[in-house]
């Protein structure tokens, strides 16, 4: 309902102001939320990309989460017993990763035009964190991939941005249950024979709301009376329960 | 029904949770085990990250002991002199023992010496207690009463600072049960567990204590091992998850209560081939899991940059 009502209003919005102010703007987009709020019964929300061009094109947009070290470790064998043998860190890895297009990315750019602009997992902007270490493990980028997607943090193939019209385009980002807090970045470019032509970037804060926040919290600057807290709650518990099962 | 856990990060079935809660609960108030040793690799496999699983399940293990200790008192089955006394050895053991365990750390591969550890003690007890207990249940089946031997002496009760141990029906040494204190609070520092699959089977073989008095007596012990656990950890890592551990507890609690009354219509025998059964099920996972291939040869962690 609330999609709707905004979808029309960028669609009455547009009518009202006319194509003079589009044609400086050649690319509007905005979120339906810009918060993710993590309550107790949070389990992933959807969050809509809508907004509209002056005129045909392509959008491609980019979710990026929060960047961080990343380290991979492979095993391996060592007297029959499997072991973590190497290991190597990386950096500058997003902790989440979504793209979405109108078209399939290989018709819309160019591979130098999607590495410009960290477009596909080819173009996540990863790098190792060893600076002298200039060549990349392609297993163990690879298996750091594999695990994102296996924890559903990136998407395999990006998502389809539908076209209302010529001009209107919106599209559903979904973020699972386990999605990490943190700043996120949403770009979006409008494309045109292979060029972006226009590009647009928009935060998105996901963040814990409510009871499970004051929670974190308190655990971490009153460690001290929080183990207490954690450990008289479990005598009590024990001691319910047995009050429970005597009288029953 | 999901429910958000603030410290894992992350969403669960709180039905799944009461139920994994449950099951270790029943297991721990039928044999005295604090359950540590299951219910880590469950929460693990649901998604916890390890931390937080070895964290939580501390503090969900204080609940279900009391639980237990409880239902087991009130049968008379609680040896408080003898817990004590276990106890104050415990406290010097893991003493030592993380002072051992930050040394291993120093070289590296701590995770390989715990899973041998593991793989080494759960194997030689599970095999002593499984060999045992069905040579006693055999025996009680071929004649109704077994004649049986009340009390051997050895060197053992020649030793000094000999107390009554009323519960037990026993008058040894108080340096015997504080030995094996000792001894395994060094393990349980090591391994991040209570170590009552250790001293069950020790306090029943070398102690000669009765079965039903020993998981009574083990319970009481473990309470203060796994506060103990629940506040370095609340301190030091930020890693108890209260609602994980309510949860957990919810289940836990009244899964140890049936445990413990389940445990006292069984017979003693019938209670360490059942535990035997059980040690020798997880050794005998973690020993395939060091040999076999793993399905996924790399692991990726993901750090948040330093803010």
């Amino acid at each position: 309902m609330r999609r709707r009502t905004a979808l029309l209003s960028m669609v009455l919005l547009i009518l009202l102001t006319g194509a003079p102010q589009l044609r400086a703007e050649p690319l509007i987009a905005d979120l339906s939320n810009h918060l993710i709020a993590i309550t107790t019964g949070f389990n992933g929300a959807d969050v809509l990309l809508f907004g509209a061009t002056d005129g045909p094109g392509d959008i491609v947009a980019v979710v990026r989460g929060p960047t961080g070290r990343a380290i991979v470790r492979r095993q391996g064998r060592l007297f029959g017993i499997w072991v973590n043998r190497e290991s190597m860190d990386f950096d500058e890895v997003p902790n989440f990763y979504a793209v979405a297009a109108s078209r399939p990315l290989d018709e819309l750019l160019s591979p130098e035009m999607a590495q410009r602009y960290r477009v596909g997992m080819l173009n996540l902007g990863i790098r190792p964190a060893d600076q002298a270490d200039e060549t990349i493990d392609g297993a163990m980028l690879n298996a750091l991939i594999h695990v994102k997607l296996g924890e559903r943090l990136y998407r395999p193939k990006p998502d389809k941005i539908s076209f209302l019209g010529a001009q209107l385009f919106r599209v559903d980002f979904h973020f699972p249950a386990n999605v990490p807090t943190g700043s996120y970045l949403i770009e979006v470019l409008l494309v045109r024979n292979g060029k972006v032509v226009s590009a647009q970037t928009t935060p998105l804060i996901v963040s814990k709301i409510g009871i499970g926040a004051d929670i974190f919290e308190f655990a971490h600057r009153h460690a001290f009376a929080y183990g207490v807290v954690a450990i008289v709650s479990a005598l009590l518990a024990g001691w319910i329960a047995h009050l429970a099962f005597r009288r029953s | 029904m999901q429910i958000y856990l603030p410290i894992a990060e992350l969403s669960v079935n709180l039905f799944l949770l009461l139920g994994i809660g449950g099951g270790v609960g029943f297991l721990s108030g039928l044999f005295g085990v604090g359950g540590g040793f299951l219910m880590t690799p469950l929460l693990i496999f649901i998604g916890v990250p390890p931390a937080v699983a070895v964290a939580t399940q501390a503090n969900q293990v204080v609940a279900s002991s009391v639980s237990g200790v409880l239902a087991h008192w009130s049968r008379g089955n609680v040896d408080f002199k003898m817990g004590l006394v276990l106890l104050a050895g415990g406290i010097l053991g893991s003493t030592v023992g993380v002072g051992l365990f930050s040394l291993l750390s120093h070289f590296g591969q701590v995770d390989l010496v715990i899973r041998l550890f593991y793989v080494f003690f759960l194997g030689f007890i599970g095999v002593l207690m499984f060999a045992e207990s069905s040579r006693s249940i055999w025996r009680r089946r071929r004649r109704a009463a077994a004649p049986k031997k009340l009390h051997e002496h050895t060197w053992v009760h020649g030793l000094p600072f000999k107390m009554r141990f009323r519960k037990s029906r026993l008058y040894i040494s108080a340096l015997l049960p504080g030995a094996i204190g000792f001894f395994i609070g060094i393990l349980s520092a090591i391994m991040g567990v209570g170590g009552a699959f250790i001293l069950v089977p020790a306090m029943i073989y070398l102690l000669g204590m009765p079965t039903l008095v020993v998981i009574g007596t083990s319970l009481f012990q473990i309470i203060f091992v796994a506060a103990n656990v629940t506040f370095l950890q609340s301190v030091q890592n930020q890693t108890v998850d209260f609602v994980l551990a309510l949860a957990l507890t919810a289940g836990g609690v009244i899964g140890a209560q049936i445990g413990g009354r389940v445990g006292s219509k069984l017979h003693g025998e019938y209670l360490r081939i059942l535990l035997a059964a059980l040690i020798l099920a997880v050794a005998g996972r973690l020993a395939y899991e060091l040999v076999a291939t793993p399905n996924e040869l790399y692991s990726a962690v993901w750090l948040a940059p330093e803010s």
